[in-house]
C-alpha cells in the first residue's frame, strides 16, 4: 500500500466545503486532500452527501461555500468545462446513436487531432480496457459491463489528471461487478491517473481503495487505508457501516476496565473518564469461544439462539444476561463448528479479546 | 437580457461561492433569451395591450371596468355566455363517456380490427372544424335529406353546435383517455382476479381510479376546446349566441373593438381556470407510473369484444357520414335538385371568398410554421432542459411557454390586431403579411409542441451534458451529434403537429389574414358565409387531403428514417 507522506504536496485541496440545498446541508464543512494517483473511495450510506462531493470536484453541482485546488490551481468556481476530468456515471451515459468508436473519440474529435491520431487512440484505449473488436456496436448491443468500459475509457480517452468514478458499478450484477473491480484497479495503477469513486458498497470500497472516505449526514466520519479503518474504526458510525459490528451499551468502571452489569471486561479505555456511558463494539469474528466456564476474564457463558449458515462460515446468535436485549452474533469457521458441535440452544463460554475491543461514546 | 442574467445569481452570503458562467453557458442563456422574447412578443404583449383594450372607451381613454358593466347588463351577450358554458359542459359529457368506451374497447379488449378504428378516430384531426358544420348543413339542414330525423327542430342552433363539436373534439379526447388507459400495471389485474374480485368491482376499483386523473384531463381539454371553437357555431349556430361568435361579430361586424375585447376577457378567463386546474391534477398523474409496471394484455371475451365492435362500428360510422358527406357535396353539381357528380366546386378560382391561392398560401403558411415552430419549440425546450442553473430564468420561460395552451385562438387573433395593428409598434411591418400568420401559429400551438420536445428530452440521460462537458466539447456540437438525432421522432412528431393545425385553424387566423394572404380554412368560413356551400365542402376537403396526405408522408419518413439512421435502437 502506497501510503502518501504527510509532507507530499496535495493533487487536490478541498477546504471548509459546505452545500445547501435550501434548507438542508448536504456537506458540512468538508476539508481533504487527495494525492496524485491515489485512488479514493467516498464511502456511506444513500443520502450522505458522497456524490454531491463528487459533483461540486466536478463543477456539476457548485457548493455553496468553500474551496477546491486541483494540482495548485483554484477551481472552485469554474464551471465543468474548464476543469480537468474524465468522468463515469453508473447510468453509463453513452451516446446511444454513436458506436463505441465513435463514443471514445467524442472527445477527441474537437482536439485538432489529426483523423488517424484519434483512431489510433481510439483503439489503443479499446484494447486498454479489453474491447479492441467492438468498436463498430452501438451501445445498446453490448452487455452491462461492456457498456461500463466504454464509458471508461471515453472518459480517459483525453487523458484527464482526475478521472471520478459515480457509483460506477452499482448497475451491474455480482459476478461482472467483482470482474471489473479488479479490472478497474488494475487500470488505474497501470496509468496512475487520480481517482475518486463513489459507492455504497463496502466491499467495493475495501478492495479498491488506496484510501477511504466514509461519510455520513454531509461530514467525514474517518479518513483512512481500508485496514485502517475496518481495524481502528474512529466512531461507532464507521465501526457498523464497514464490516459487521456487535454493540453493547456499558460504562467505564476504571481505567483499562468498562462494566455490563455486574460483568466487568478489560480493554483500552485511555479516551474515557471513569464513569462515562460509552458503547462497546467487538466484531463477530473476533469473539472466541473457549472451553471454559465463563469465569475466565473478558468470557462470558452464552446460549446459541440459532445458526445462520453462510458457506465458509457459520455465524451464531447469543443470548445472555450479560448481553440484555443487545444482538450479539459471533462468526464460527466450519471446522470450529465441527469440532465443538454447536447447535441451537448450546451453552458456550465466549472471549471478547482485550485488544480487540473498541469503545466509543455512547450514541 | 445580459445584464438581467448577471444579477439573479447575485451571492446573498458573503462567503458563498458563485459559479462561473461558462462561455457555453452564456450562449445558451442569450438563445433562451431571444426564444423568451419572442414568446414575450407573441403571445405576452398581445394579451397585454388586448386587457387594456377592454378598459378602453372607443377613443382610447381609459375607462377601468365600464364595459364590462355594460357587458354584463346587456342580456344578450350576458346569454351568450351561459349558451357556451351549457353546451361546452353537455358536450363535454357525451365526448368523455363516448371516448372512454371507444379508448377500452381499444386498449383493454381483444376487439378485431383495431387497427381501423385508430385510424378512423383520427381523421377530424385532418379537417377544419367548419367541415362538420357543412357536413351537417347536407344531412339535417333546410335542405336535408335525413331533415326529418330531427321532428321539426332545426339543425341551425344547439343541436348543430353539440354534434358538430363532439365530431371534431372527440379524438383530442381519445388520444388523452387511450395514454391513460395504456397506463396501467397487469399485476394489479392479477391482485384483484387472486383475491376473487368481481369484473364490475375491479372496474370501478382499479380500472376507473387508475384512468381518473386522465379523464378530468381530457375532460379539461375538450371544455376549453368547445367553449373556445369558433367554427362549429359559426356554421351552424344560427342565431344561437356563443361567446366566440361575439366576439367575431362584435369585431367584424361592428367595428366594436372594446366589446370585442371584453368579450376576450370573459373567454379567458374560464380558459385560464380550466388549463390551471388541469396542469395541478396531471402533476398528480405522473406519481402514478411506475417504471416497474408490467404492461396488460387484454384477454379475449367474446360477448364484451362483440359489444365493443358494435359501439366503435356505430362511432366509426358516424364519422364516415360526416367527412363522407362533405366529401360528396363537394362533388355534386346542384344540391338537392341534380346530384350529378362535377369537379366543378374545386374551381375556387369562381367562388366569392377565396380562390385557389388561398389553399397555395396555407400550404405555405403551414410548411413555414412546421419548419420554424420545430426549430424555435425544440430548440427552446432543449436550453431549458440541458442548461444548467439560472433556476429563475428558467422558470419564467416555461411559464410562458405553457400560457398558449390557455389563451382560446380568437383571444390570440384578436391581440394581435391590438398588438401589431399599433403604428407605434416597431413590429408593425409584419401586419397583414404571412409572418404574421406564422407567428400566430406557432405562438398559438406553442404549448403541446413544447410539452413534446421536454418529454423527449426528458427521456434522455442528463449525464450526456455533464459527460460532454468534461471531455470539453461545445454544447451545440453535443446538440447536433447526440441531441437531434436522438429525439428525431419527436422533432417530427412536433412539425406533423404544427402542420396539421396550422392547415385546419380558422380562430386566431380569422381576425389577421390580409387579402394577399388568405387561407384556406379561412375561405371555407367565408364560402359558407357568402352561401356557397359546394365550395365550402370542396376546400374543406382540400385541406382534408392535404393533411392526410402529410400525416401518411410523415409515417413514411418516421419509418425510414427509424429504419435507416437509427439502427441503434436495436439490439
Amino acid at each position: 500500500m502506497n501510503e502518501p507522506a504527510e509532507s507530499k504536496k496535495p493533487y487536490l485541496k478541498i477546504r471548509a466545503l459546505t452545500k445547501n440545498f435550501g434548507e438542508f446541508v448536504a456537506l458540512k464543512d468538508i476539508s481533504l486532500d487527495i494525492f496524485e494517483s491515489e485512488f479514493v473511495c467516498f464511502l456511506g450510506p444513500s443520502g450522505c452527501g458522497k456524490t454531491t462531493l463528487l459533483r461540486a470536484i466536478a463543477g456539476l453541482d457548485i457548493q455553496t461555500a468553500g474551496s477546491i485546488e486541483q494540482e495548485g490551481r483554484d477551481i472552485s468556481g469554474l464551471p465543468p468545462s474548464e476543469r480537468d476530468f474524465g468522468i463515469v456515471f453508473q447510468s453509463y451515459a453513452l451516446f446511444p446513436n454513436l458506436t463505441v468508436t465513435r463514443n471514445v473519440a467524442f472527445g477527441l474529435e474537437n482536439r485538432r487531432m489529426s483523423r488517424d491520431k484519434v483512431s489510433s487512440r481510439v483503439t489503443e484505449l479499446l484494447s486498454l480496457v479489453g474491447l479492441p473488436d467492438q468498436g463498430d456496436k452501438y451501445p445498446a448491443q453490448l452487455s452491462g459491463g461492456q457498456q461500463q468500459r466504454v464509458a471508461l475509457a471515453r472518459a480517459l480517452a483525453t487523458s484527464p489528471g482526475l478521472l471520478l468514478l459515480d457509483e460506477p458499478l452499482s448497475a451491474l450484477d455480482a459476478k461482472v461487478r467483482a470482474h471489473l473491480r479488479l479490472e478497474i484497479k488494475d487500470l488505474q495503477r497501470r496509468l496512475a491517473v487520480t481517482t475518486i469513486m463513489v459507492t455504497h458498497d463496502q466491499e467495493e470500497a475495501l478492495t479498491m481503495a488506496d484510501r477511504i472516505v466514509v461519510m455520513d449526514h454531509g461530514v467525514i466520519e474517518q479518513v483512512g487505508t481500508p485496514r485502517d479503518i475496518y481495524n481502528r474504526p474512529s466512531s461507532a458510525f464507521a465501526a457498523e457501516f464497514i464490516g459487521t459490528m456487535n454493540f453493547l451499551e456499558a460504562t467505564v468502571s476504571a481505567s483499562g476496565e468498562v462494566s455490563l452489569g455486574d460483568h466487568r471486561f478489560r480493554c483500552d479505555t485511555s479516551d474515557f473518564e471513569v464513569g462515562s456511558k460509552i458503547t462497546l463494539s467487538i466484531r463477530p469474528e473476533d469473539i472466541v469461544v473457549d472451553e471454559g466456564e465463563g469465569n475466565q476474564q473478558n468470557t462470558v457463558m452464552a446460549d446459541v439462539r440459532y445458526i445462520e449458515f453462510l458457506g465458509s462460515f457459520c455465524r451464531l446468535g447469543l443470548d445472555s444476561a450479560v448481553f440484555a436485549d443487545s444482538d450479539v452474533r459471533a462468526d464460527l469457521s466450519i471446522h470450529m463448528m465441527r469440532d465443538r458441535d454447536i447447535d441451537a440452544g448450546t451453552r458456550i463460554s465466549v472471549c471478547f479479546p482485550e485488544n480487540l475491543i473498541r469503545i466509543f461514546a455512547l450514541r | 437580457m445580459t445584464t438581467l442574467m448577471d444579477t439573479v445569481d447575485q451571492p446573498s452570503l458573503g462567503a458563498r461561492v458563485k459559479q462561473r458562467i461558462s462561455s457555453d453557458e452564456r450562449v445558451m442563456r442569450v438563445c433562451m433569451g431571444i426564444i423568451a422574447l419572442f414568446l414575450l412578443v407573441a403571445v405576452v404583449l398581445p394579451l397585454y395591450s388586448m386587457m387594456a383594450k377592454s378598459m378602453e372607451d372607443r377613443d382610447g381613454a381609459f375607462v377601468g371596468l365600464a364595459n364590462f358593466a355594460e357587458y354584463f347588463s346587456t342580456p344578450s351577450l350576458f346569454f351568450s355566455g351561459i349558451n357556451s358554458l351549457a353546451i361546452s359542459l353537455l358536450v363535454t359529457f357525451i365526448v368523455i363517456v363516448t371516448a372512454f368506451i371507444y379508448a377500452y374497447a381499444l386498449t383493454r379488449t381483444c376487439m378485431p380490427f383495431k387497427w381501423f378504428f385508430r385510424l378512423i378516430a383520427i381523421v377530424p384531426l385532418l379537417t377544419p372544424s367548419l367541415l362538420s358544420g357543412v357536413s351537417l348543413v347536407y344531412w339535417f339542414g333546410n335542405q336535408g335529406i335525413a331533415k326529418d330525423m330531427l321532428f321539426g327542430e332545426t339543425i341551425y342552433g344547439p343541436i348543430g353546435i353539440i354534434i358538430g363539436s363532439t365530431y371534431w373534439v372527440f379524438p383530442h379526447a381519445l388520444m388523452i383517455v387511450i395514454t391513460a388507459l395504456s397506463i396501467t400495471d397487469a399485476r394489479l389485474y392479477e391482485a384483484a382476479a387472486a383475491l376473487r374480485t368481481s369484473a364490475i368491482r375491479t372496474f370501478f376499483k382499479v380500472t376507473l381510479p387508475g384512468c381518473k386523473y386522465g379523464l378530468i384531463s381530457a375532460g379539461f381539454v375538450v371544455f376549453i376546446l368547445v367553449f373556445t371553437d369558433f367554427g362549429v357555431p359559426k356554421v351552424i349556430g344560427g342565431n344561437f349566441n356563443m361567446l366566440a361568435t361575439d366576439i367575431y361579430k362584435q369585431v367584424i361586424g361592428q367595428q366594436n373593438f372594446q366589446m370585442g375585447a371584453v368579450v376576450s376577457v370573459v373567454l379567458l378567463v374560464p380558459a385560464v381556470i380550466a388549463f390551471t386546474v388541469d396542469r395541478l391534477v396531471q402533476r398528480k398523474q405522473v406519481a402514478l407510473l411506475s417504471a416497474r409496471a408490467v404492461p396488460l394484455e387484454p384477454k379475449p371475451d367474446r360477448r364484451r369484444d362483440m359489444m365493443m365492435f358494435c359501439f366503435c362500428s356505430f362511432v366509426a360510422l358516424l364519422i364516415i357520414l360526416m367527412i363522407g358527406m362533405a366529401q360528396y357535396a363537394a362533388l355534386i353539381k346542384f344540391w338537392p335538385y341534380n346530384l350529378e357528380f362535377t369537379l366543378a366546386n374545386y374551381n375556387f378560382d369562381v367562388a366569392n371568398g377565396g380562390g385557389w391561392d388561398a389553399y397555395h398560401n396555407s400550404i405555405k403558411m403551414a410548411s413555414f410554421t412546421a419548419f420554424f415552430g420545430t426549430i424555435i419549440v425544440f430548440f427552446g425546450a432543449y436550453l431549458l432542459e440541458k442548461g444548467r442553473g439560472f433556476a429563475i430564468g428558467r422558470g419564467v420561460f416555461h411559464g410562458i411557454a405553457m400560457l398558449p395552451l390557455a389563451v382560446p385562438g380568437m383571444v390570440l387573433g384578436l391581440s394581435y390586431i391590438f398588438f401589431f395593428n399599433n403604428p407605434d409598434n416597431p413590429f408593425n411591418f409584419i401586419y397583414g403579411t404571412m409572418t404574421i400568420l406564422v407567428v400566430s401559429t406557432i405562438a398559438h400551438f406553442y404549448t403541446v409542441s413544447h410539452l413534446t420536445a421536454v418529454t423527449a428530452l426528458k427521456q434522455m440521460d442528463d449525464e450526456f451534458e455533464s459527460v460532454a462537458a468534461s471531455l470539453k466539447t461545445p454544447f451545440y456540437k453535443t446538440f447536433f451529434k447526440v441531441t437531434v438525432p436522438v429525439c428525431l421522432p419527436a422533432s417530427l412528431d412536433i412539425m406533423i403537429y404544427l402542420f396539421l393545425n396550422a392547415m385546419t385553424t380558422v380562430s386566431a387566423v380569422v381576425f389577421i389574414y390580409s387579402s394577399d394572404t388568405q387561407l384556406a380554412s379561412v375561405a371555407v368560413l367565408n364560402m359558407d358565409d357568402q352561401g356557397e356551400l359546394p365550395f365550402a365542402a370542396a376546400m374543406a376537403m382540400m385541406i382534408a387531403y392535404t393533411c392526410a396526405t402529410a400525416r401518411l408522408l410523415h409515417l413514411l419518413i418516421t419509418r425510414k428514417l427509424l429504419r435507416r439512421t437509427q439502427a441503434w435502437r436495436h439490439r
